[in-house]
């Protein structure tokens, strides 16, 4: 087993672990910072993908902003800090069945097409070449995105705002 | 050294701008200390500039000359003597060691494009060589010093700010940092107890920043930049007063802001074709550079420029846009001074003359005949000189002298006379603020904040004497009476459109020159001499306070000095100082003095000023015109409504739009919409009693009937799962997509 | 390493976030679990991207940036309903929100 394998295993185990106890903790404060877990576990999976920037990005931006809107969005609601015992609704049973039936479907159509697909990485991928490909082959997405971004500002100021 | 540091002069100003909106209302004098600071220091720093500039070496040569080894000894001896007072020795000796490494790596260089650009010239070289004692014209210039930062980079597109300091950088600096200065000194008087005073102050920073960006640019991106600045300013300052006589003011405003941004439009598109044709770089050496040495097709170039005077007609207020510069007279006086004498207006004289190289080729300047920019400015000339004759109000008399100085400028860039063109801009900075300032100095404390000649005005001459005495000075230096600042700089264009082969121009400028001598002449005497009218004979009359009438004495100074600047006598100093290697590259033609051109103007002017003062002084008139129905009343009539032109702007071409727009759609409401509804009623009508009487009566009922039972009977059942919770759909649509995936990875 | 390692992670954390978003009650935490679903798809984006080569590497990658960004608008503009619904009904429970009850 290579260094890479490793970290992945470790990685994976923690994501799985964590990204369980997000969806089931009884306490919201912990969900958020067992989302940060999984969120940094994705940057690791980036990094081993070679995919540096993004490691930093998702860091920056989903660590360092929307946990952070996520926290402030349970203190603004005035959620129970600590244990509470009806955070999940009467359909746990059906939530589980859904969720396993997808995962076994998927798993199994993933099995059956990538089954033995070795990954090679060649070549780390270069925040540069990145940046050249945002702004030449996908500029117009970019510039939608941003659009997107000041329509997201502009609607979450006129949504949230007390008249 | 400031020429490397000139940045610092626009960063004074907006820092001023900001300390005034942040700390101006907690301040005794409400922030106006900020700006009267940041005035004092632009300037200090503009003047030491300036003579850092004349103290420089001047040791670039442009043209392949045959003086290039002579050009050091020169520079030596220019060092010890010309310039010692000026510049220390030692200063001038590292500037040459400074350059001598790069000298002859640039020299190769400067002699290829200077190659290409004498290719135009040579046939003109010939023609005019009895003018300028042959082959002097490759005197060597002052290198101008430029400074890059990297700004951005997108893809290949590397983009750097800038400031590049030459000859016509500095002198524009210098007088706008000047006129802003006094402006800003008068304000304080003028303006005191106002109740935006902060914000007048504020906004009198940032207008004077806009255009010490604009000077100080090096690229046409950052002059893009100051010239909106400018735009905002003057919409904030024209409409400073926006609550007062109804909503006069605040439409002055929009109507200076839209009618130059009808000319931004030109600008933006201007710079973007120049952008792509120059390979991709703002940078306004390299554009102009490409334009003189052929590398831009003609096309494109004629493209550019075209749209490029688009911009310079708008925002320097030439025909048919210059309607909106005598409704800008709405705002305080000063700032009319402001942007008549220094910043607005000019930044489109600027920008013709930062990019002369581009203009000179796209409409072969050189070629004498014709050409669109000189038409433009020969024009306004003439129509604005016209209408200052009709005015009443003293203020609008001043702006549309200064639309009709505003086309000589034009005119002389657009006739090949570069140098005579910036002079003008610069000796006519001066006056035209003395005449401003005098004007708000009348107002002020002799007509009771009237500005109407007519009514309120006359015999103010010994009530205010120091006003009248700079007044007059400012007037004759206008109307061109040697040798004051405006005769030297007038002159030099009629000599440059005569003698580059634009002879119809000479006398358009000659008439214009006239024009303006006997609307003057007008305007003085309604203004200080006859009986005292109005607010003049009832409300007392008196000298303004010194903060007003300093700045006055002053300009009125610099109105008689600033022309010798570039007398023949004196060495021409101004047209060495500016010469840049764009206009050496284009070849400009340099004429010598010509005394029966000098004669000429002056027999002009005086004939003008003669004119006027039989008309008003002696009473020679042929009949009141304003009563005439001959020929001569009608010209009356059509320059007192300025030519139609705002009615064709407003009423035909605004309400033409707007009008036939809302009677179509209203046309379209009453007839196709009405018709079509009215026709489906009358239908529907007839269908339905048909349906009901037949159909529904007789065979239909029973089925409906039936139906609704049904599905109320089913809707009951499946009420059961509508149970309005979004995550019991959620997970029956999981489970279906889950099902969907299945079923299509089995198949 | 295989391609399959990383797919079946991100399916893995997809499926829980399904379960997330169909259990819980707590508007907040629904949002959280929609994040998990965005991750899973931007691994999956990154992996096969790589899968696919340098330049499909690259693509990928871009395209899990423009989802980031999705992501926080989807964030600002959920929080802002959330806190709307909360100041209209004094709670977040989404099972009291049954509007569209028939």
């Amino acid at each position: 087993m290579s260094g890479a394998n490793v970290a992945f295993g470790v990685l994976a185990a923690v994501m799985a672990v964590s990204a369980i106890r997000v969806v089931t903790t009884k306490n919201v404060v912990h969900a958020a910072l067992y989302l940060v877990l999984v969120l940094a576990g994705v940057a690791g999976i980036f990094i081993l993908l070679a995919a540096e920037f993004l490691a930093i990005v998702q860091i920056l931006v989903y660590i360092g902003a929307i946990v952070v809107l996520f926290l402030f969005g349970i203190m603004l609601t005035r959620a129970p800090i600590g244990r509470a015992p009806d955070l999940d609704n009467d359909q746990r049973a059906i939530g589980a069945v859904v969720a396993m039936f997808l995962f076994g479907v998927l798993g199994w159509i993933l099995y059956d097409g990538f089954g033995d697909t070795q990954l090679q990485l060649r070549d780390v991928g270069r925040s540069g070449d990145v940046g050249a490909s945002i702004f030449s082959t996908f500029v117009v997405p970019f510039e939608v995105i941003s659009v997107l971004l000041l329509a997201a500002l502009v609607g979450a100021v006129v949504i949230a705002r007390r008249d | 050294m400031v020429l490397q540091n000139i940045w610092v002069i626009p960063a004074i100003t907006a820092s001023s701008f900001v300390l005034i909106l942040l700390f101006g209302r907690r301040l005794p004098n409400k922030g106006a200390e900020f700006g009267l600071m940041a005035l004092t220091m632009t300037f200090a720093l503009a003047s030491i500039g300036a003579a850092q500039w004349v103290g420089r070496p001047a040791d670039l040569e442009v043209e392949p000359a045959s003086t290039i080894k002579s050009a050091e000894a020169h520079d030596e001896e220019g060092g010890d003597e010309d310039h010692g007072n000026k510049s220390d020795k030692g200063h001038a000796g590292e500037g040459a060691k400074e350059h001598a490494g790069e000298g002859a790596k640039e020299h190769a260089e400067e002699q290829d494009e200077g190659g290409h650009g004498a290719e135009g010239t040579v046939a003109e070289a010939g023609e005019g060589d009895e003018d300028h004692g042959g082959g002097h014209e490759a005197e060597p210039i002052r290198r101008p010093v430029d400074r890059r930062w990297a700004w951005f980079q997108t893809g290949d597109v590397k983009v750097q700010a800038g400031t590049h300091a030459d000859g016509l950088a500095m002198a524009m600096l210098f007088v706008v940092s000047l006129i802003s200065l006094l402006v800003h000194v008068f304000s304080f008087s003028y303006m005191h107890g106002d109740e935006r005073f902060t914000h007048y102050y504020a906004a009198l920073s940032l207008f004077t920043t806009g255009m010490f960006v604009l000077v100080t640019a090096s690229n046409t991106l950052q002059a893009l930049f100051g010239w909106e600045l400018m735009g905002l300013c003057s919409f904030m300052l024209i409409g400073h007063w926006w609550d007062r006589d109804g909503n006069k003011n605040s439409s002055a405003a929009l109507k200076a802001f839209f009618t130059t941004r009808t000319g931004d439009v030109g600008l933006l598109v201007g710079i973007s074709i120049l952008f792509f044709a120059a390979g991709q770089t703002f940078d306004i050496e390299t554009t102009n550079r490409a334009a003189l040495t052929g590398q831009i097709g003609s096309g494109v170039l004629l493209a550019a420029a075209a749209a490029l005077l688009v911009a310079v007609i708008g925002k320097s207020a030439q025909f048919p846009l210059h309607t909106w510069l005598p409704d800008a007279m709405a705002g305080p006086t000063p700032v009319s001074a402001l942007i008549h004498a220094a910043t607005m207006v000019v930044a489109g004289v600027y920008l013709v003359a930062r990019l002369y190289g581009v203009f000179w080729v796209a409409f072969d300047i050189g070629g004498g005949g014709i050409n669109p920019v000189a038409v433009v400015g020969a024009v306004t000339i003439l129509i604005a000189a016209a209408l200052a004759f009709v005015q009443a109000d003293i203020k609008k008399v001043l702006a549309y002298s200064t639309v009709s100085q505003l086309g000589f400028m034009i005119m002389a860039l657009g006739v090949g006379a570069w140098t005579a063109g910036i002079f003008h801009l610069f000796t006519h900075a001066f006056f035209k603020a003395c005449l401003f300032l005098g004007a708000g100095s009348i107002s002020h404390s002799g007509s009771h904040h009237s500005f109407d000649m007519v009514k309120d005005m006359g015999g103010l001459k010994d009530k205010m004497p120091w006003t009248f005495r700079t007044f007059l000075v400012a007037t004759a230096a206008l109307a061109g009476v040697p040798p004051l600042a405006g005769f030297w700089s007038k002159d030099e264009i009629l000599l440059g459109a005569g003698k580059n082969g634009y002879g119809l121009f000479m006398v358009v400028g000659l008439i214009g020159a006239f024009m303006t001598a006997a609307y003057m002449t007008r305007c003085v005497y309604l203004t200080f001499f006859g009986e005292p009218r109005g607010a003049a004979a009832h409300h007392h009359p008196h000298e303004s306070p010194p903060l007003i009438v300093v700045p006055l004495q002053v300009l009125a100074v610099l109105s008689v000095f600033a022309g010798l600047l570039n007398a023949p006598f004196f060495g021409e100093l101004f047209g060495k100082w500016t010469s840049n290697s764009t206009v050496l590259g284009a070849g400009i033609a340099h004429h010598e003095f010509s005394l029966v051109a000098a004669a000429l103007s002056i027999a002009v002017a005086f004939g003008g000023i003669a004119t006027g003062y039989a008309y008003y002084w002696k009473g020679f008139r042929v009949g009141s015109l304003r009563h005439d129905r001959g020929p001569t009343g009608m010209l009356y009539r059509l320059l007192v409504r300025k030519y139609y032109l705002d009615d064709l702007y407003e009423g035909f071409i605004v309400r033409g739009i707007r009008e036939p727009v809302a009677r179509a759609a209203y046309w379209t409401n009453q007839k196709v919409i009405d018709a079509v509804v009215n026709g489906a009623g009358i239908a529907a009508r007839g269908i339905a009693r048909f349906v009901y009487e037949i159909i529904d009566q007789r065979g239909i009922d029973a089925a409906v009937n039936g139906a609704g039972i049904a599905s109320s009977e089913t809707g009951g059942l499946l009420r059961y799962i509508q149970t309005g919770r979004v995550q019991q759909y959620a997970a029956l649509m999981l489970g279906a997509a889950g099902v969907f995936a299945l079923a299509l990875a089995l198949l | 390493m295989y391609l399959m390692q990383f797919l079946v992670l991100a399916a893995f954390l997809f499926c829980v976030g399904v379960y997330g978003v169909l259990v819980r009650k707590n508007a907040v935490l629904v949002l959280m679990s929609i994040e998990l679903i965005l991750n899973s798809v931007n691994i999956n984006l990154v992996a096969l991207g790589v899968y696919r080569g340098y330049d499909q590497a690259i693509v990928g990658q871009v395209f899990s940036l423009f989802v980031i960004a999705v992501a926080a608008a989807e964030v600002g503009i959920g929080l802002a309903i959330v806190l709307l619904i909360y100041r209209n009904r004094a709670s977040i429970d989404l099972s009291e929100v049954d509007l569209m009850k028939g």
